[in-house]
């Protein structure tokens, strides 16, 4: 079975891969360097000209761009195609003072689409199969990206979005959905409910494309037995383009990279020093293809590890594990970056100490966030009416923060660890 | 006219109040009278005790959050309907009660109540007018 969407790109030999990348890589450089005054004073820091940048060989002689750089650029200090040629915008879920938008023009979207179209195909996707998309649509990247994939192989594609599961099951009963695109979580959900309903058999489900948060072999494996499925994983973020960065082949080991558009690196996270293949660390993408927003060795804080084997799919794109952490503390809640920092901050100007716990954990597949805190005498009252008003009001406060709510547990004074040393803020419970 | 409460927080977990409590015990605090209003999560331990100045640094000492509230202390008839009465008028006279918890002392025939209301004055005034005299803090020694 030939699952290729790209096979020239997909299985092209690595020489003719480094070739694009080499000259895609220098354009972009160029690109960066004459339109973004941004990126110039980064490389002019350096001491780098775009005549220092021949090939892939000098991708490390290029500055790396963090999640400040992009607050900091916000929201057109990084784009690098007059406006006028953008066509669409998409944003991190990210918080205030976190948020991050990326621009399109009409060729990023198309090549977007082909790489999530790559995906679907690598999943068994092809004409005859209706996608049934139950990612969000909006800013987030997940539901648009998948869209224009399925568009882009010339499925039968449902738009659903996230949320309301009666009609999506009804939709995957009426409709005959056979590839589902949707975050891991929310596919355990419907499962459930399937099985609840006794509508398994109506189910003609064949594969499963999820994304967007972490998960298990375990979890696939559940999801494959309860659905009847095939998962395959996909990974993306909005900085470099949304989903599609790199999808799973049948193979299911690993999520092969689009190299003629991303290239990969892993560094080392405290000294920046790029790693040999096979070794963990902090992943990098350099976009080489995008035009409006092309990054260029964008430290993405997830810990990866890349490895060029031969795999049994023919494809020749390098492969990344699936990400087993993140270089700094950043917790992914129901999609939401939230940093404890965050927290700490609206905890702090609320009078309370900065000895806090957050407690994720994930209740009937919805991520729960706790953070209990030290009573104090500013917050204590001989009322419960009281203290539960001071309680909802910095409920209220962190939800603004946050943009998602959390639930507040007040501790005795004291009573939260202090440990020698590091002391352990996020006590993350979810099984994934 | 008052008399101090003091209002010790106290998780809701198994030995936290028995620690508060022995903590008190041990440094010679004779509790007078005393309630808990809990939640899910936390409890509020109200106390009426011998030596208030004492028990607050003993409690700080132990790293426990406190506050002292004046509250009104009456003494009424050990007899059915005798709260009521005390309540009825202050309800007429439109004042709210926060809390209330009773007791009874040594004084034969008569219990105490705690009330917490929100202008001690005004409802001491409305008690004495119905004849029911607020308690001084040496009546619970």
């Amino acid at each position: 079975m030939q699952n290729y969407f790209q096979p020239e790109i997909e299985c092209a030999a690595p020489e003719q891969l480094k070739k694009i990348q080499d000259e895609r890589l220098v354009q972009t450089v160029r690109r960066m360097y004459d339109n973004v005054p941004y990126y110039k004073k980064l490389m002019d820091e350096k001491g780098l000209k775009p005549a220092d940048i021949q090939s892939t060989d000098d991708l490390h002689k290029l500055p790396f761009l963090t999640k400040t750089d992009l607050r900091d650029a916000y929201p057109y200090g990084l784009l690098a195609a007059p406006l006028h040629d953008c066509v669409r915008i998409h944003s991190t879920s990210g918080t205030t003072g976190k948020r991050v938008v990326a621009f399109y023009t009409q060729n990023d979207l198309d090549l977007w689409d082909d790489c999530c179209a790559r995906a679907i195909v690598a999943a068994g996707g092809t004409k005859d199969d209706v996608v049934h998309v139950a990612y969000g649509y909006g800013l987030f990247t997940g539901g648009m990206g998948l869209n224009g994939g399925a568009h882009n192989v010339g499925c039968l594609t449902l738009p659903m979005s996230s949320g309301n599961t009666d009609r999506q099951i009804q939709f995957m009963v009426d409709l005959g959905s056979t590839i589902l695109c949707c975050t891991p979580s929310y596919a355990e959900f419907l499962a459930e409910i399937i099985e609840e309903q006794g509508l398994r058999d109506q189910i003609k489900l064949k594969a499963g494309i999820f994304g967007a948060e972490a998960w298990s072999q375990e979890m696939r494996e559940r999801l494959e037995e309860k659905l009847r499925i095939k998962a395959y994983d996909i990974y993306g973020l909005t900085e470099i383009i949304g989903p599609g960065v790199s999808f799973e082949c049948e193979e299911q080991t690993g999520m092969h990279i689009n190299e003629d558009h991303f290239i990969a690196e892993i560094i080392d996270p405290d000294t920046g020093e790029v790693l040999p293949e096979g070794t963990k660390g902090e992943l990098v993408f350099s976009c080489i293809s995008k035009e409006a927003f092309p990054l260029l060795r964008y430290r993405t804080r997830d810990i990866c590890v890349l490895e060029r084997k031969k795999c049994s799919c023919g494809r020749t794109l390098i492969k990344m594990a699936k990400p087993m952490g993140r270089s700094d503390d950043m917790l992914i809640i129901r999609g939401v970056n939230v940093f404890p920092s965050q927290i700490e901050t609206v905890l702090l100007a609320y009078g309370l100490s900065a000895n806090y716990q957050i407690i994720v954990d994930r209740v009937n597949h919805t991520d729960t966030l706790e953070v209990c805190v030290e009573m104090n005498p500013e917050m204590f009252s001989d009322t419960v009416k009281q203290i539960e008003a001071r309680e909802h009001e910095l409920m209220d406060k962190l939800r603004s923060m946050l943009g998602i709510s959390a639930k507040v547990t007040l501790k005795a004074p004291k009573s939260l660890t202090r440990s020698e040393g590091k002391a352990v803020r996020v006590v993350d419970k979810r099984k994934i | 006219m008052t008399i101090d409460q003091i209002s010790v927080f106290v998780e809701n977990k198994p030995g936290k109040l028995v620690d508060v409590v022995e903590t008190l015990g041990q440094n010679g605090i004779d509790l007078r009278a005393m309630s808990i209003a809990d939640t899910s999560d936390f409890g509020i331990l109200r106390l009426i005790v011998d030596d208030t100045s004492k028990a607050l640094a003993v409690l700080r000492e132990a790293d426990c959050v406190t506050s002292v509230n004046p509250v009104l202390a009456v003494s009424v008839e050990d007899a059915p309907g005798s709260l009521a009465k005390v309540l009825r008028a202050l309800s007429d006279a439109a004042i709210s009660v926060e809390y209330v918890y009773a007791f009874i002392t040594h004084e034969p025939g008569r219990a105490f109540v705690i009330l917490r209301v929100e202008d001690n004055e005004k409802a001491a005034e409305i008690l004495t007018q119905n004849g029911v005299k607020p308690a001084s803090g040496s009546a619970l020694q």
